[in-house]
């Protein structure tokens, strides 16, 4: 039974994600696309040349770490719809040090990128607070500060980092992760240092998870509060800490489009996204590092890839969208494919 | 007098599109089932609203706009039972299956505009909602000017249909089956309810209110579709089906202050006392209240039971 659970722990997700694209394929007949012709536009548009997989690697980077956002505070049994707030403040609060600090590069780029993932622990504590102290459902609370990041973000760059202006300043290069090694590598995409350091959170997470007294504890509270409480374990601290290193690393990912990708922040009209697919990658990738970096690859081609279609194959962007929601649906409702897959499995035994 | 004749029918303008839909979040969160897709339920409503609008303004004329959100509730029901489906019959994380839905609208809402209009946004509506004046009840000496002269009729469809919700739902059998359902699905099922059609039909109206607060939304607000037609109104919905107890006329309540809340942030600034709140004050109230409300500080917030839980018969 067990080795069933992990047959199908990994088949769920290819499974989903075969469906996914077969019913995207439909979805484009339906309008009038040729489905073959738009996939390799797409494949084209993620792996076509040095440029656009550098891009490619840029738009990954931050989906490993909303995705260990997401995927941390599941493993304790937390729901973090906020990442998308915690990747806001991170933003900002690496470009702020970014902006105002004069120092040299080996203190002010790491000092930027922590400062970044301080400011995501502390949008992720509060939650955490609230649910460990008073039972407050952290689903809710997310979405509220969501909002509050964004719009209290927006009137910070306005009204303190520039003077009514809608982007700041460059950061100074001192704190940029930009390589000019990397962008000559792909023609000047702009690839950054951040997927090492996306690729390290995911090793921090795997380590902290699986090797360590605090992530045994904080896995047993996602498993049964009660019989962890009853081993001696204190429940409530470690769910904050759960709910402040998901921060953390969603403030990495924030910390990523400021000090690599942009250099810079923007008053925002709407969500990044960052946080949303991070669920996303999350539920695709079990809740597991590996499974995220996975998830987070893949994710990142088709975002990245869905540039090309309008151009090659006159399919809109969206459709990968799409695309990603009914994975997510797919793999939700493991149930369905569970119950297919025990259906063929029966038919095959007799 | 002059000040609550330009705040108060803002306040209508803006609460109506979250009282519709708020109220579908206390249908489906009062018989279990999280539903953390309004956002995209208001998104599919705008899309259909204003899509139907544009198609039939000519064949239909002055009626379009209510046939648009009729059309509009249809669609979003429709669209709804696939979170049905997902939560309460495959048992599938329910937020998670809310949050899918919303990726799922907006790219569908897109997707569509784009295939058909060719590009990002539709064309602005010929047939939207106009304020009017509301017959005799606009003559009404004081009270009249302040609260039927100028004002969507959508606004107070919105506030009837909040005290209808509150019979169904504390005055028939089926509102307490409902209730019961979210509150203890296994007691209810011994009694002879079935979990899953209260629930399916709990979800089914809460996308018809969420496509009707969308669609209303849209045709008196912003007059066409695009991306950011809909930007977090639907959790702002889901806010007020909190900070309302769950209760319809709370929730009601809250959509008209969180409405409240939004005017100011717009008419704010010819208000002498509110010119020098920063905006950004105004703009993270609701969010910030429910926040508070939720941690008890106004008022404890509990929510039904159940709410959550996929029923799976025979389990514990």
């Amino acid at each position: 039974m067990t080795e069933n659970n992990k047959l199908f722990g990994i088949l769920v997700p290819i499974v989903s994600v075969i469906l996914g694209l077969i019913v995207g394929a439909i979805i484009m007949l339906f309008s009038g696309h040729n489905p073959i012709i738009a996939y390799t536009s797409l494949w084209n548009g993620a792996f076509g040349d040095a440029f656009t997989i550098g891009e490619t690697v840029r738009r990954i980077t931050p989906l490993i770490l909303t995705g260990l956002a997401v995927a941390f505070a599941f493993k304790s049994g937390l729901f973090n719809i906020g990442a998308e707030g915690q990747v806001i403040v991170g933003w900002l609060a690496a470009v702020w040090v970014g902006l105002t600090i004069d120092a040299p590069m080996i203190i002010h780029l790491p000092l930027a990128v922590i400062m970044g993932a301080i400011a995501g622990a502390i949008w992720g504590f509060i939650p955490g607070l609230l649910k460990a102290k008073i039972g407050v459902h952290e689903v809710i609370v997310t979405i509220m500060l969501n909002y509050i990041a964004l719009f209290s973000t927006n009137a910070v760059i306005r009204g303190v980092l520039t003077d009514q202006s809608t982007t700041t300043e460059r950061i100074s290069p001192t704190a940029s992760l930009a390589s000019e090694w990397l962008q000559s590598l792909t023609f000047f995409s702009r690839m950054h240092y951040g997927i090492l350091i996306a690729l390290f959170a995911a090793v921090v997470m795997w380590f902290l998870i699986e090797r360590t007294t605090i992530g045994y504890e904080l896995k047993a509270v996602g498993f049964n509060q009660h019989a962890s409480k009853y081993a001696g374990m204190n429940v409530s601290k470690n769910i904050i800490l759960s709910m402040v290193i998901a921060g953390g690393f969603a403030g990495l990912a924030g910390a990523m489009e400021g000090l690599g990708t942009y250099g810079t922040i923007s008053v925002m009209s709407g969500f990044t996204n960052l946080g949303f697919d991070g669920i996303a990658v999350a539920l695709l990738g079990a809740n597991n590092p590996l499974g995220v970096i996975f998830a987070a690859v893949l994710f990142g081609v088709l975002k990245e890839g869905a540039g090309e279609m309008p151009t090659g194959a006159g399919v809109p962007t969206e459709l990968v969208d799409i695309i990603i929601a009914l994975i997510i649906f797919f793999v939700a409702s493991s149930y369905l494919i569970r119950w297919l897959l025990l259906r063929f499995k029966k038919e095959g035994d007799k | 007098m002059d000040l609550l004749q330009s705040i108060i029918p803002t306040v209508l303008f803006y609460s109506a599109p979250l009282i519709l839909t708020a109220l579908g979040g206390v249908f489906s969160e009062r018989s279990g089932v999280v539903n953390i897709g309004l956002e995209g339920l208001m998104v599919m409503g705008a899309f259909v609203g204003i899509v139907f609008n544009l198609a039939f303004a000519d064949v239909f004329g002055t009626w379009t706009p209510w046939l648009s959100i009729l059309v509009a509730a249809l669609v979003s029901a429709v669209f709804s039972i696939i979170h049905a489906v997902a939560s309460v019959s495959l048992h599938a994380n329910q937020v998670v299956s809310g949050v899918a839905i919303n990726m799922l609208a907006l790219g569908i809402g897109i997707y569509l505009t784009k295939v058909w209009y060719g590009k990002g946004q539709t064309d602005m509506v010929d047939q939207p909602f106009y304020t009017q004046n509301l017959g005799f009840l606009a003559d009404i000496p004081i009270i009249g000017p302040i609260f039927f002269k100028g004002v969507y009729v959508t606004s107070y469809v919105a506030i009837i249909l909040a005290f209808v919700v509150w019979y169904v739902l504390y005055k028939t059998p089926f509102g307490l089956r409902l209730r019961a359902v979210g509150e203890h699905p296994m007691a209810a099922d011994t009694n002879g309810i079935s979990v899953t059609k209260m629930r399916y039909i709990a979800v089914i109206l809460s996308g018809a209110l969420g496509g009707l607060g969308g669609s209303v939304f849209a045709l008196t607000i912003v007059s066409n579709f695009s991306h950011s037609t809909i930007v977090g109104q639907g959790f702002m919905a889901l806010a007020a089906v909190i900070f309302g107890k769950w209760h319809p006329l709370g929730a009601m309540g809250a959509a008209l202050f969180f409405g409240f809340a939004q005017s100011l942030s717009v008419v704010g600034g010819s208000i002498p006392l509110l010119q020098d709140i920063p905006q950004v004050f105004l703009l993270i109230a609701p969010y910030v209240l429910t926040i508070l409300a939720l941690a008890g500080f106004i008022g404890r917030a509990e929510a039904p039971k159940a709410n959550g839980v996929p029923y799976i018969k025979g389990s514990r």
